[in-house]
């Protein structure tokens, strides 16, 4: 059994690349394989917003990604540098930034970039989703 | 792999995407950064457009980004000594290594004597490369 990091590059709807790294991550953890952890980079920030409304007959990105977390106690981190820049805010962050509201979705956590390199170092296999 | 309780992971970051136009560069860049206070072997690659992000005398003035260029000169500070530019994507763009900026390091272990990071290798080689690492991040 392989122990996998997974990076997603790519915001959700406009790109497959977040779609990919979900299926992946299912298949991966209905095999019995680990997943140490998701991360979310550049525009893939995007996938852990809570504000995301979706037509009612579409997929619904953010909430997959929840209820996997929620089912599996999959680790998912939006990276904070790239977090900030697209509007992406926890509680914490919000607070201090002097912003009014925060849209972090369930199961999703903010942190540095120093999680990417630490699943990399961790993980026996890691996974890159973008272009 | 093991340097005592510390895994040394060979780690390679790859630039594939032009400077400006989209975020990846500086935000590879940013990775880049942060990754060497880990203590890997990390390496960096420039290839398909990547290999415009080290273009001497970029200006940005006229496009309101900023330019982050000067700061792969600093890399060599941060440890990073092993730079791959891919030969083919050089020539598919009319460039050669005299346009690009000429990156150092120190060496420690040779009195501090400055010498070339960049090492330009074929695409045959560079899949060899690749081929050695444990984890390649793609940006």
């Amino acid at each position: 059994l392989v122990k996998f990091g997974i990076l997603v590059n790519e915001g959700p709807y406009t790109h497959q690349a977040s779609d990919s790294a979900y299926e992946f991550a299912k298949a991966a953890i209905e095999k019995g394989h680990e997943i140490f952890r998701v991360f979310f980079y550049h525009d893939g920030v995007n996938n852990g917003t809570s504000l995301a409304v979706p037509p009612q007959d579409d997929r619904h990105i953010p909430n997959r990604w929840s209820e996997l977390a929620k089912e599996h106690s999959v680790d998912l981190v939006l990276c904070v540098a790239a977090a900030q820049r697209r509007g992406i805010l926890d509680e914490d962050e919000a607070k201090r930034n002097g912003k009014t509201s925060n849209n972090v979705a369930e199961g999703f956590r903010i942190s540095g970039l120093g999680q990417l390199i630490e699943a990399g170092i961790q993980a026996d296999r890691m996974v890159v989703f973008g272009d | 792999m093991e340097d005592g309780d510390q895994v040394i992971k060979k780690f390679m970051y790859m630039n594939r995407k032009a400077p400006y136009g989209t975020i990846y560069a500086l935000e590879s860049l940013e990775v880049v950064l942060i990754a060497a206070a880990f203590d890997q072997d990390v390496s960096l690659v420039f290839a398909d457009d990547g290999v415009y992000q080290l273009m001497k005398n970029q200006n940005t003035e006229e496009i309101g980004m900023k330019n982050f260029s000067p700061t792969y000169s600093a890399l060599g500070d941060y440890d990073i000594k092993k730079i791959y530019i891919e030969k083919e994507s050089l020539d598919e763009r009319g460039l050669s290594l005299d346009d690009l900026q000429d990156l150092k390091y120190e060496d420690e272990d040779d009195d501090w004597a400055e010498k070339d990071s960049i090492h330009l290798v074929s695409r045959e080689e560079l899949a060899e490369v690749i081929d050695q690492q444990d984890v390649v991040f793609s940006f």
